[in-house]
């Protein structure tokens, strides 16, 4: 009988290395709950047309400004009488998709420019990075608002003005990792056994590349929300009537007299999912230093 | 070291220049002729023509930021269109109330930083390093134009211990340094503050703890010296990155004062840059901008300056 033992856990240590950060992050009981407290937020968005109790568009004059717990408004209404659980719940949608888009785009932007920048060096390396140092001339919010001050007010304009902050800081991580990386042996051997410029990157730099600026961009997660949602606070982003978090606190400001914690609801939101953005991030930079 | 300086100096040069041609190249960003918001659509071609050339916007455009360079070099940021005033003017009172509140705001922030992760890092996974670790993580990741409406609806609306908008009492625009016009700082300084002390905290911890492992700290504390001396050690190998961290939040707390001070209604730059954006006064938002940026391009450079001076290490290459 003996002879049926389970197999030692030696083949624990022949898991590849994202297996393993997987295998860390499902054990990491901050990371799971976190995750759960995000799909969470993002299925109420998702299937916001199914789960809405109210159509969130529709106002009504009679029931300005009820209180959390109202009958019928689970969380009151809003400023025209428009039902807050409904429109908490589609603004998750614009509000998410805003707050991740330009993360998304400067991850894949920021990445295929470092890498360019980091592989062929040179004088494009030198012209790229130079160019790129004048955006860290600016702080970064200021640099946004201008942006999308300057592009006039829209959702598309404010995506523009966030994936142009974020894309030079990316640029930045992919292209040093990129650098060190290209002058290694194992790059001079490929390319001396005659693998072209593409497949080296594809094959051996993008993966040396992609940890670190996988943890950089989960970083920015948090940035971005509070920064998307900020400008449509500020009424550069999402225009009314659409349901924003940011628009909504905007929209809700003079109610703080009447009906505070109402007003403070749509920034409860941007809050937990902004945190819960960072302390995934914090895990997943845990989970993922653990190569050595 | 005289020699850094001026490198510094001389790096700084181009840096400046770069952030006045994007000031400048603002306006050709935003969609349509500049002068739509000065003429009416239906403005007879003379009158577009004779404002054109007033404007200077019939010359190329390099001579157009070859101009307004000249001009803003001196001082001359041109003529709001909003409000017909001197736009230097404008700014210049609007820039001194933001980096008083971002000034103010950096100091607690930092203080408190310092404070918490100084704390944090001698007593690690203690309760007071989990609290200095939540803390800081709250402090990056709240909306901190939500934390100023939930401190006003707490501090002015249900205790009325500090008013809830503006800089002065009446709606004076004039500063004074009295109690009753402190008491329209605190709410906004400590909103703004949130920011560099989450950070702070989290790189003052990271260093101390890192520190109290080093080798040289453990042979000074074998050989007898007292805590106070050690923290001294400990001090002076932290203070060149946390100036450097703290004096790059000063920079952002710059931009991200714009939406605290939207909040408290504070008549500083995010007052003006509203006004810019949403009466398309273009020389009003290039002025600000550009302002804003050279303040934070020389505070760039006065850190890079200072950080050798305590740190002799740094200077040396």
């Amino acid at each position: 009988m003996t002879a049926y033992l389970p197999i030692p856990p030696a083949v624990a240590a022949t898991r590849s290395y994202w297996a393993t950060v997987w295998y860390q992050l499902l054990r990491d009981p901050m990371a799971l709950s976190i995750t759960f407290i995000l799909l969470l937020i993002v299925s109420a968005a998702v299937f916001a047309p199914w789960l809405a109790p109210a159509d969130p568009y529709k106002a009504s004059m009679l029931n300005r400004l009820l209180p959390i717990g109202s009958e019928g408004h689970l969380l009151g209404t809003d400023e025209l009488g428009r039902d807050m659980l409904s429109r908490l719940m589609y603004g998750g949608r614009i509000s998410l998709l805003m707050g991740v888009i330009p993360v998304l785009a400067a991850f894949i932007i920021g990445t295929a420019t470092g890498l360019l920048a980091g592989y062929v060096g040179g004088k494009l390396n030198m012209a790229i990075m130079r160019v790129l140092d004048v955006f860290y001339a600016f702080p970064s919010v200021l640099l946004a608002v201008a942006i999308s001050g300057a592009l006039g007010p829209g959702m598309s304009n404010s995506l523009i003005a966030l994936s142009l902050i974020f894309i030079p800081q990316v640029v930045r991580v992919a292209e040093s990792v990129t650098t060190q990386v290209r002058k290694l042996d194992y790059i001079e051997a490929a390319r001396m056994s005659g693998a072209g410029a593409f497949s080296i990157i594809r094959v051996h730099v993008l993966s040396n590349v992609l940890g670190p600026v996988f943890v950089y961009t989960t970083g920015l997660l948090s940035v971005s929300m509070i920064l998307a949602s900020g400008l449509s606070f500020l009424g550069l982003g999402v225009k009314p009537p659409e349901p924003e978090w940011g628009l909504m606190l905007n929209t809700l400001r003079s109610a703080i007299y009447i009906n505070p914690w109402l007003a403070a609801l749509p920034g409860v939101l941007i809050f937990i999912t902004s945190i819960a953005f960072n302390l995934l991030a914090d895990s997943v930079r845990t989970a993922m230093d653990i190569r050595r | 070291m005289f020699i850094y300086i001026l490198k510094r100096v001389l790096y700084a040069i181009p840096i400046a220049l770069s952030v006045t041609v994007v000031s400048f190249m603002l306006v050709y960003l935003a969609p349509g002729d500049p002068l739509n918001a000065i003429a009416p659509a239906d403005a007879p071609a003379d009158v577009i023509a004779s404002l054109k050339s007033a404007y200077g916007l019939d010359r190329p455009v390099p001579v157009q930021y070859g101009m307004w360079l000249l001009r803003a070099v001196q001082g001359d940021l041109g003529t709001s269109i909003a409000s017909g005033r001197s736009v230097t003017g404008e700014v210049m009172s609007a820039v001194s109330n933001t980096l008083m509140l971002a000034g103010f705001a950096a100091f607690a922030g930092v203080l408190a930083g310092c404070v918490l992760g100084a704390l944090a890092g001698y007593h690690r996974d203690s309760w007071i390093d989990r609290l200095a670790t939540a803390l800081s993580v709250i402090g990056v990741s709240i909306p901190h134009y939500w934390l100023g409406l939930v401190l006003t609806i707490i501090f002015s609306i249900w205790l009325g211990w500090f008013p809830a908008m503006g800089a002065g009492p009446g709606g004076s625009g004039e500063w004074l340094w009295d109690i009753e016009h402190l008491k329209y700082l605190v709410l906004p300084t400590l909103t703004l503050s949130v920011i560099p002390m989450g950070i702070i905290t989290r790189t003052v911890r990271a260093l101390v703890a890192d520190m109290l492992e080093q080798e040289f700290v453990v042979a000074l504390r074998a050989r007898g010296l007292s805590g106070r001396a050690v923290f001294r050690h400990i001090a002076k190998n932290t203070a060149p990155t946390v100036l450097a961290v703290a004096g790059l939040q000063v920079g952002y707390l710059m931009g991200g004062s714009i939406l605290v001070e939207t909040v408290f209604a504070w008549p500083g730059t995010g007052f003006l840059l509203n006004t810019a954006i949403f009466q398309r006064d273009m020389p009003l938002l290039q002025g600000t901008i550009l302002v804003l940026c050279m303040f934070f391009v020389v505070l760039n450079l006065i850190v890079d300056i200072v950080q050798p001076l305590i740190d002799p290490r740094m200077g040396r290459n």
